[in-house]
């Protein structure tokens, strides 16, 4: 075998591998996928949809959970994405190279690695006991903020960090201040990258369980929030709380909350996916 | 002439009365925030769910962070009744004294922790208190069914039993090895129950403890271990757990009330409509209700704060 023939074989081993990693991955998705409709599709109805929490699990519902999922994602993007993207913006654009802004970029990318469990002691100590909130969904949508900022912030800088610097450079040209530029340059081009990495965050939010628990949602709540200062329960918690139960009836309600879980979050993502595309098309 | 007065005497009684009454069954409002144990969650739940229907403007809510995250907000008020699987501990009396925070203790109904054994599991149909001991204590060499009884087999035992966090895992060290949190630290710890039975399902050599209600809703996939403490061998059962006849894993399962709490009308009815229901909540849910005279003392207990008060 000489050199040209033994690189051309590592080649295809390479591809073979990446091949099958990559099916694994879907292969197990797959999997649990149908595992979950298997068990709880039937048990999806209109019923299902409206009922409050119940002791029976025939005729338990996860009406009070996802309209508190809901609202606790509506809160959590707008408090998260201004200041997300905001502060990215500034990290990017106006930010001197400094020891003390270097200092905030490692601050912020080790912050997206911080298990959601202590964003939801932090949660606890600021926003439940100090500020008085409570176990509120306001405090659960602010520590659920909290938690995505980085990885909204990171998106935003990547984003604009793509924006070809003879763009940025034509608009200064033209005697556009720095503003004006950021605003009908830099952010319309970078919005495609920056609406990923929201999309990503949120997808991280609606899942959480843990630092919800902790900041006190509750796993029987039987009325609708009136205001943002009322007690929760969001549809992971339900979730979480109908595996334990010992019956089985509980099981199969639980795969049919996962898969409307699903749901919220593929229609989530597939508006934003909508909007990205159309974005991308105007720009061209 | 003093007959007619007697009977309006009588009548306007009655009115009186009936107005009381009328008064009493009209709408409460206000909330009512519980949390603590998962195990007695589900009672709580049942409980919350028929009181909404007596009383549909009160905003009951359960939560479940475990019996000690349940004192946690208990002991700073945030919480007006706390679920518990076991007493309260040291460590949390003093935050409610702390906090000035009374409250009375109630029995709402009993459980019996089950060891749980593989169905194919031909060999191990009853152990000693004391085996179990050996088998769990802290250190526990152990790891092998022939180092329990000789008899048994040379095969690797498999050891299931739930995390620390839970109830059930203090009060079965506390009465096993006689304090409260000593255990062998080499088991699956689970965070929830359905994967033990899963595991001790699947695999003949395995030995799991859980509450009963889980063996009850998977006694077609478990086989039981029956608990001799010196006077014989006793199976858990609805029946042994009420009489008390399986000692000593039977336990109680409690609600801790806030006396101050209980002063406000909606936490006192549902207080009161918890222990009258909780006979028949608690079978329904999977637990073990007590004697009616078991309830009816912790009724005359209520009471009594709320009188003196």
């Amino acid at each position: 075998m000489n050199n040209l023939q033994k690189n051309r074989f590592i080649d295809q081993v390479f591809k073979i591998l990446g091949i099958l990693f990559t099916m694994l991955g879907i292969f197990i998705l797959g999997v649990l996928i149908y595992n979950i409709l298997k068990v709880g599709v039937t048990r999806i109805n209109w019923d299902f949809l409206t009922s409050l929490p119940s002791r029976r699990p025939e005729k338990a519902g996860i009406y009070t959970a996802i309209i508190g999922t809901l609202d606790l994602m509506l809160l959590t993007i707008i408090f998260a994405i201004p200041v997300g993207v905001g502060a990215g913006i500034y990290l990017e654009e106006y930010a001197k190279k400094s020891k003390f802004s270097s200092l905030l970029e490692i601050n912020i990318s080790n912050l997206a690695g911080v298990p959601s469990i202590i964003y939801g002691l932090l949660g606890l100590g600021i926003f439940v006991r100090f500020f008085g909130l409570g176990g509120s969904i306001l405090s659960g949508s602010l520590t659920l903020s909290l938690l995505i900022l980085p990885i909204i912030i990171v998106a935003t800088r990547e984003a604009i960090k793509a924006v070809p610097h003879s763009l940025k450079e034509a608009s200064y040209g033209l005697g556009a201040s720095k503003w004006q530029t950021i605003k009908n340059v830099v952010l319309p081009s970078s919005f495609g990258g920056i609406l990923t990495g929201i999309i990503l965050s949120l997808s991280r939010a609606i899942g959480e369980t843990a630092p919800l628990i902790v900041v006190g949602a509750m796993a029987y709540v039987p009325f609708v929030p009136h205001s943002v200062f009322d007690t929760f329960s969001v549809l992971p918690m339900q979730i979480f709380s109908w595996t334990t139960r010992p019956q089985q009836g509980f099981a199969i309600a639980a795969s049919a909350a996962i898969i409307i879980l699903l749901i919220i979050t593929f229609v989530m993502n597939g508006i934003a996916v909508y909007f990205r595309n159309k974005w991308q098309k105007k720009l061209k | 002439m003093k007959k007619l007065v007697f009977i309006i005497s009588l009548a306007i009684l009655a009115v009186s009365c009936g107005e009381k009454k009328a008064e009493k069954t009209s709408e409460l409002t206000g909330s009512i925030a519980i949390d603590g144990s998962g195990t007695v969650y589900p009672v709580s739940e049942a409980v919350a769910e028929e009181f909404l229907k007596t009383e549909p403007k009160v905003k009951v809510t359960v939560g479940e962070s475990g019996t000690g995250g349940g004192f946690k907000k208990f002991a700073t008020g945030v919480t007006d009744i706390s679920d518990a699987s076991r007493e309260i501990k040291g460590k949390e009396i003093e935050l409610c004294k702390e906090n000035a925070i009374e409250y009375i203790k109630l029995t709402v109904a009993l459980d019996g922790i089950t060891v749980v054994i593989n169905k194919d599991n031909t060999w191990a149909k009853s152990m000693t208190t004391e085996e179990l001991k050996k088998l769990w204590e802290p250190n526990s060499t152990i790891k092998k069914w022939n180092e329990i009884r000789a008899e048994w087999p040379n095969e690797e035992i498999h050891l299931y039993g739930p995390n620390t966090s839970h109830g059930t895992y203090d009060f079965f060290t506390e009465v096993i090895m006689g304090e409260s949190g000593a255990s062998r630290t080499d088991y699956n710890a689970v965070s929830d129950y359905n994967v033990a039975v899963q595991g001790i399902e699947k695999d003949v050599n395995a030995l799991g403890y859980f509450g009963l209600s889980y063996y009850e809703e998977n006694k077609d996939k478990l086989g039981v271990v029956g608990i001799d403490n010196g006077s014989g061998v006793v199976l858990p059962s609805i029946e042994t757990v009420a009489n008390n006849q399986y000692a000593p894993l039977s336990r109680s399962l409690f609600i801790f009330v806030n006396t101050k709490s209980a002063q406000r009308p909606e936490v006192e009815k549902f207080v009161k409509f918890y222990l009258e229901n909780a006979p028949q909540l608690s079978k329904e849910v999977g637990y073990v209700p007590m004697p009616q005279s078991g309830y009816d003392e912790q009724k005359a207990a209520f009471e009594a704060i709320l009188i003196k008060k």
